[in-house]
């Protein structure tokens, strides 16, 4: 069974954090090259990097917390050929050291990747400084960089060791909350491919990350009114999917974007840019919006910015012109 | 070639020359004609806007022809207005924006050391002393003194110069050596610009396998041209036609007597 056969409306699945997945990505990515090592800014836990600490003391390297010499550490050890793989939080790592991956990794053209745990509104609590909302934005402009944000913690580990084999720098999105496992070991996943998850022909629902769950169970709310969406999963948002993109707005002729990030910019920036060049198409791009997160519970958190699936629900039936549609 | 340029830095450039000679010329374990050599000491230039000397010491130990020199800065060339590292075969590392070069240096050296079992394989990071103003170069030296990388050696262009002016005004370094020492660093504080302790410095540091080691070499910006020399404006600005002439002529002068 893949994501695309299963109902969000049947029996609650099993919930874990993205992150996760990453720690266990990363160790098996550690077990299948003897290359590939870790360094992490005083977060070793909450990034999950523990797994592979644990099993390869001397891959890993503790940086304390600095996160502009985490990156550069991490490019030299690249220069030396190693696959190095740097943890932090998003707000911090690429938040705070973005030139030095600019000019260490992207344009020195080392194979850094730079994983960004804790992105999104969903880190809840700990409120603005540490709701990363700007690095899809800040990375998907950097040459040679490739962008990824998995849907789920299963993605999350096929991801990691997807990118432990790719020869490019990299980001890697994570988030903390734990959110509900969909994909299964059969989804297939490839670097630089999106994917349909639900066929449909009134709205195409495009998502990254997080979102795209949020989207699955909005389609479904949808379908009770009688929209039948397209729901479309981009883990990787460079190289982005142009076509499948496209393919779908012509089919549809209505696209909704859906991010835990600014839309400015951010993935609704590049699906925005993506249809105007290639096929002008009615656009509601739902994120956030030029403002910052607040504390509050994670779920909450996310409901206020309206990116639940109720309120997208409810949100794109209007724009389609379909009221009551959050019931 | 900066003259040819009309456009970067004069002052530091001239300051390092005797230490790249030295590097290039005598202390590096290195293959110009086979860059990738993998049991090849590194070289990385943290401060990249003194890049001329960098490629000057790069064309004359074999790297590529000397006549590629006169293309510095210009549309096509190899020799990027700062080192990039995709542009031209030997270059090590793309610098430019300061502060990062010694934690590429802490990085590769561990690698080679910890993982390679090559601690003979030593990792050279050149700085200047405006740069050591940058937070990641104190990043990169509690860093390296932690897992003591003895294969890694700094070498500090202690010119007292950076752009706004004396680098004491703009942002005091003090007692540079006594910072480093506390950081966990061996320290050798030479004159920069006398070949024979340039020599030494870096023997002794190769000497020393269980700390890091930086040398601070003081020296003359603008070193052989005397109305550059200690004038900070000099930083990041060319010679004219005029100016370059007599230039070349003092440096020339001085290399006969020498």
């Amino acid at each position: 069974m893949t994501a695309a056969d299963r109902a969000p409306s049947a029996p609650p699945l099993p919930t874990e954090p993205i992150r996760m997945g990453f720690g266990r990505g990363l160790l098996e990515a550690g077990r299948r090259n003897d290359r590939v090592v870790a360094l992490c800014a005083d977060l070793v836990e909450s990034t999950q990097m523990h797994h592979f600490r644990d099993a390869f003391p001397t891959r890993f390297f503790e940086v304390g917390v600095a996160e502009q010499n985490l990156v550069t550490v991490a490019s030299g050890m690249a220069a030396a050929g190693t696959v190095p793989f740097t943890s932090s939080y998003a707000a911090f790592s690429p938040g705070r050291n973005w030139e030095q991956i600019k000019t260490t990794a992207a344009l020195n053209d080392r194979p850094v990747k730079v994983v960004g745990s804790h992105a999104g509104l969903n880190v809840g609590p700990d409120g603005a400084t540490h709701q990363m909302l700007e690095d899809i934005a800040l990375m998907r402009v950097m040459p040679n960089m490739v962008v990824v944000a998995p849907a789920d913690s299963v993605e999350a580990e096929k991801a990691t060791i997807a990118l432990a084999a790719d020869p490019r720098p990299c980001y890697l999105r994570l988030a903390r909350d734990a959110t509900p496992v969909f994909t299964t070991p059969e989804d297939p996943f490839v670097l630089g491919k999106g994917r349909v998850l639900r066929a449909g022909s009134d709205v195409t629902l495009a998502g990254t990350g997080t979102m795209t769950w949020q989207l699955l169970a909005a389609a479904e709310a949808l379908a009770s009114h009688g929209i039948d969406a397209e729901v479309l999963h981009f883990a990787t948002i460079k190289p982005f999917d142009a076509d499948l993109l496209v393919s779908s707005a012509a089919r549809t002729g209505f696209v909704v974007s859906a991010e835990e990030a600014q839309i400015a910019g951010g993935f609704g920036g590049l699906v925005a840019e993506t249809l105007s060049e290639h096929r002008p198409t009615r656009l509601l791009r739902l994120g956030v919006e030029d403002r910052y997160g607040e504390s509050g519970a994670p779920t909450e958190v996310v409901e206020h910015f309206g990116l639940t699936a109720r309120r997208l629900a409810a949100r794109i039936a209007e724009a389609l012109g379909v009221t009551r549609a959050d019931g | 070639m900066l003259e040819n340029a009309r456009s970067g830095h004069s002052a530091g450039p001239l300051g390092m020359a005797d230490l790249l000679a030295v590097l290039f010329g005598h202390s590096l374990r290195h293959r110009p004609e086979q860059p990738g050599w993998e049991d090849r000491d590194v070289f990385l230039l943290s401060n990249g806007h003194t890049a001329p000397v960098l490629y000057a010491a790069m064309a004359h130990t074999g790297y590529f022809p000397t006549d590629e020199l006169m293309t510095l800065r210009r549309l096509g060339s190899r020799l990027q207005g700062h080192p990039e590292r995709t542009a031209l075969p030997g270059l090590e590392n793309t610098s430019g924006p300061l502060g990062s070069g010694l934690s590429q240096g802490a990085g590769w050296a561990q690698i080679v050391r910890d993982l390679d079992g090559r601690p003979d394989r030593v990792v050279y990071v050149m700085m200047g002393d405006g740069e050591l103003n940058e937070g990641n170069i104190w990043e990169a030296a509690m860093y390296a003194a932690k897992y003591r990388l003895g294969n890694l050696i700094g070498i500090v262009d202690r010119n007292f110069i950076q752009i706004d002016g004396d680098t004491e005004d703009v942002m005091p370094l003090g007692d540079l050596a006594g910072k480093w020492r506390t950081f966990g660093w061996h320290v050798v504080d030479i004159d920069g610009n006398d070949i024979a302790a340039i020599v030494e410095a870096v023997d002794e540091c190769r000497r020393v396998t269980d700390q890091p080691s930086v040398i601070l070499a003081r020296t003359v910006p603008g070193r052989g041209v005397p109305y550059m020399e200690h004038d900070h404006t000099w930083h990041g600005r060319v010679p004219t036609s005029e100016q370059a002439d007599i230039a070349v002529a003092a440096l020339t002068a001085e290399g006969e007597t020498r």
